[in-house]
């Protein structure tokens, strides 16, 4: 996994509420195994027909936000199915960075796992920001996630906090799965010391 | 100090260790894997060379890209094919039970878990699918995970989970004929709303659970997920014990069981609601909180908070709905009775007991989709499949179905379905696709009446 420190880079204002996973990867776009993920990324709202027409209209296929990597949203950001291509379509594109006002618990952590980094700031934080991305469309926000601090294009700052355990994957860009395997020992333990009976 | 929750009580005999992050590294009991979210991540655990720990904690089935078509076989839905030989082989190599499109158990992960005993009270339980909460209606710590999830307890049966706080939500009152779990899950979304219980593990207690028959507190399990709980618990009891028996489940009303949570439990916090009267529920918007009484008429986004304003004026756009339209009388094209929230033998019941001797509305597709076979060939003996049959409905071959519509079925562009699955999301159920949420016996209704109506009515 490729370490998040600091994205520095335009990013796309989508205020709505309840952004489920559906709509960041469409289910249909899995019947095709190899699927491009980047292509499949709001695809019923970034495509007129849902697979490659784009919609004019739509945040990220307007001048100054094709090259988005970060992107400003409501809240509970990622509700809906459990499924983690809803990460891997955001991380395909581009996008490194979801400030939302919340996000849903399971995409939360399918996105720190992918070294998405969710910024979760109050409404107000989250409407000034998506204000000065709307005014200027392209220019570059800064996501600093060592200070944890965000500098928008008209250079005023947010501080944020996120906690500590998920910062340092993210910093790191460490594999779950590695770590996962350091701890067999302890689970063997555990399940040796179980009182017989249980499940 | 005070005593302890049920969730607490499970999750303390499961936790291997604290980490040094604040996350608990817990243990998973039952570990339920199918091919949509699991072929993934099992060839990217065979390009790793890592092995399956345990596979006797491990347990696989096909549902969510299964054709649900009458006589179905492989070439009824091909891009399903790589998905189910991925499982299917995957299973096999590491030895993991699995339950393939023609096995006789087969059917929707969540409800084959329950009534084939995969699961049970007590357990902890992990699977890719965010609805694994239902099976926290047996007294189980059930959760929805992802991909990286699925790889970690392939590989080391354990996963480092922040420790939620607990929800008590109470629910005292009587349900009306005809009104069930279904109505009063949707309510609870309604008045929580879409996060009213996120990062929080719900446990539902009050005289109005106990008094739901067991497959009634799947259903209202199901769909805390939908107000953004991870877990939802509900303490098994006698009706726990009488079901898995019916099931023929071994062991049931083992005395490992864990207990309802202490009287003096401590709670994060807690919600209480009485529903006596309680009216047929159905959503008219894009999120299952947008959801109103079937009598109701349309609400004007106007009168909801700016946020929720702008959401619902988007929704009403999206439905072609308009403030003030009532909601009974909107014409109906599709029906749809299955999925895990609604797909077992007592939801097929509630659905027949209206059909009755009626017959569909012309121009309706009315399709019932039990959850498993098992439900199916209950509801045979029952002789339900015929009066869905006579009525007009198809009866079709489980799988989730037009819940995901990731299976090749969909509901068509613009059309108004009446479904009972759990989500109304935009484009959920098939590209420009306009969902209500009910329950069965709403759906039933509106499949006779060819509009939105009312079930008590019929």
């Amino acid at each position: 996994m490729e370490p998040l420190t600091c994205i520095e880079a335009p990013a796309a204002p989508l205020l709505r509420e309840n952004i489920d996973t559906d709509a960041l990867f469409p289910a249909a776009w899995a019947w095709d195994f190899e699927t491009d993920y980047a292509a499949a990324l709001f695809a019923n709202w970034r495509y007129l027909d849902g697979r490659s027409i784009e919609d004019p209209d739509f945040v990220l296929n307007r001048n100054g936000y094709r090259g988005a990597r970060i992107l400003i949203a409501g809240g509970n950001f990622g509700c809906g199915s459990s499924r983690e291509h809803a990460v891997w379509a955001l991380a395909a594109f581009g996008i490194r960075v979801v400030i939302a006002v919340s996000f849903a618990e399971i995409f939360r952590g399918n996105a720190i796992a992918n070294g998405v980094l969710p910024v979760s700031l109050p409404r107000a934080s989250v409407e000034a920001l998506a204000r000065a991305a709307r005014a200027h469309p392209g220019a570059p926000f800064r996501v600093d996630l060592v200070r944890g601090s965000i500098r928008d294009c008209e250079g005023n700052g947010v501080a944020f906090a996120i906690e500590a355990a998920a910062r340092e994957r993210l910093l790191a860009g460490v594999d779950d799965i590695d770590i996962a395997c350091a701890r067999i020992a302890a689970i063997e333990r555990f399940e040796a010391a179980r009182p017989p009976g249980r499940h | 100090m005070s005593g302890k929750s049920l969730f607490e009580k499970i999750w303390e005999e499961h936790a291997v260790e604290e980490l040094p992050g604040g996350e608990t590294l817990l243990y998973i009991d039952r570990h339920l894997l199918y091919e949509l979210t699991c072929a993934v991540a099992l060839r990217r655990l065979r390009e790793a060379g890592r092995r399956v720990r345990r596979a006797d904690r491990t347990w696989a089935v096909a549902d969510h890209m299964l054709s649900t078509a009458p006589g179905r076989g492989p070439e009824s839905f091909p891009p399903a094919i790589p998905y189910l030989r991925a499982l299917e082989r995957s299973s096999r190599d590491a030895g993991i039970p699995y339950v393939g499109p023609d096995d006789p158990r087969q059917g929707i992960v969540h409800v084959v878990a329950a009534e084939t005993g995969v699961v049970l009270p007590g357990m902890t339980v992990a699977c890719g699918d965010s609805h694994t909460c239902t099976l926290g209606a047996l007294g189980a710590v059930a959760f929805g995970i992802g991909t990286g999830g699925i790889e970690q307890v392939l590989v080391t049966q354990a996963l480092p989970v922040r420790r939620p706080p607990v929800m008590a939500v109470q629910v005292e009152g009587g349900l009306a004929s005809v009104v069930c779990a279904k109505d009063l899950a949707l309510y609870l979304i309604g008045r929580l709303g879409a996060e009213g219980a996120a990062g929080h593990a719900v446990e539902f207690m009050g005289s109005a659970v106990r008094a739901l028959p067991m497959e009634g507190r799947f259903t209202l399990c199901n769909l805390a997920v939908e107000f953004g709980a991870r877990f939802a618990l509900i303490a098994p009891d006698e009706e726990t014990a009488s079901w898995l028996h019916a099931a023929g489940v071994d062991g049931a009303g083992s005395t490992a069981w864990p207990e309802a949570a202490c009287a003096d439990a401590h709670f994060d916090a807690r919600h209480a609601f009485d529903i006596d009267g309680l009216a047929p529920q159905i959503t008219w918007g894009t999120g299952p909180a947008q959801v109103c009484a079937v009598t109701d008429a349309v609400p004007d986004p106007a009168s909801l908070g700016a946020a929720q304003a702008a959401a619902a004026e988007r929704a009403l756009d999206y439905m072609g709905l308009r403030p003030g339209q009532p909601l009974r009388g909107l014409p109906v094209d599709d029906v749809f009775i299955g999925s895990c929230t609604n797909g077992r033998l007592s939801d097929l019941r509630a659905a027949a007991a209206v059909v009755g001797s009626r017959r569909v509305a012309p121009g309706v597709r009315a399709w019932v989709v039990p959850g498993s076979r098992t439900v199916a060939r209950a509801a045979q003996a029952e002789g339900l499949h015929e009066i869905f049959l006579a009525a007009g409905f198809e009866w079709r071959e489980p799988g989730c179905s037009l819940c995901v519509a990731v299976n090749g079925e969909a509901v068509p562009a613009g059309h108004r379905a009446v479904s009972t699955s759990n989500r109304n999301f935009e484009h959920r159920q098939g590209r420009g696709a306009r969902t209500h949420l009910a329950s069965p016996a709403s759906a039933a209704a509106a499949a006779i009446a060819g509009s939105i109506a009312d079930p008590r009515e019929f």
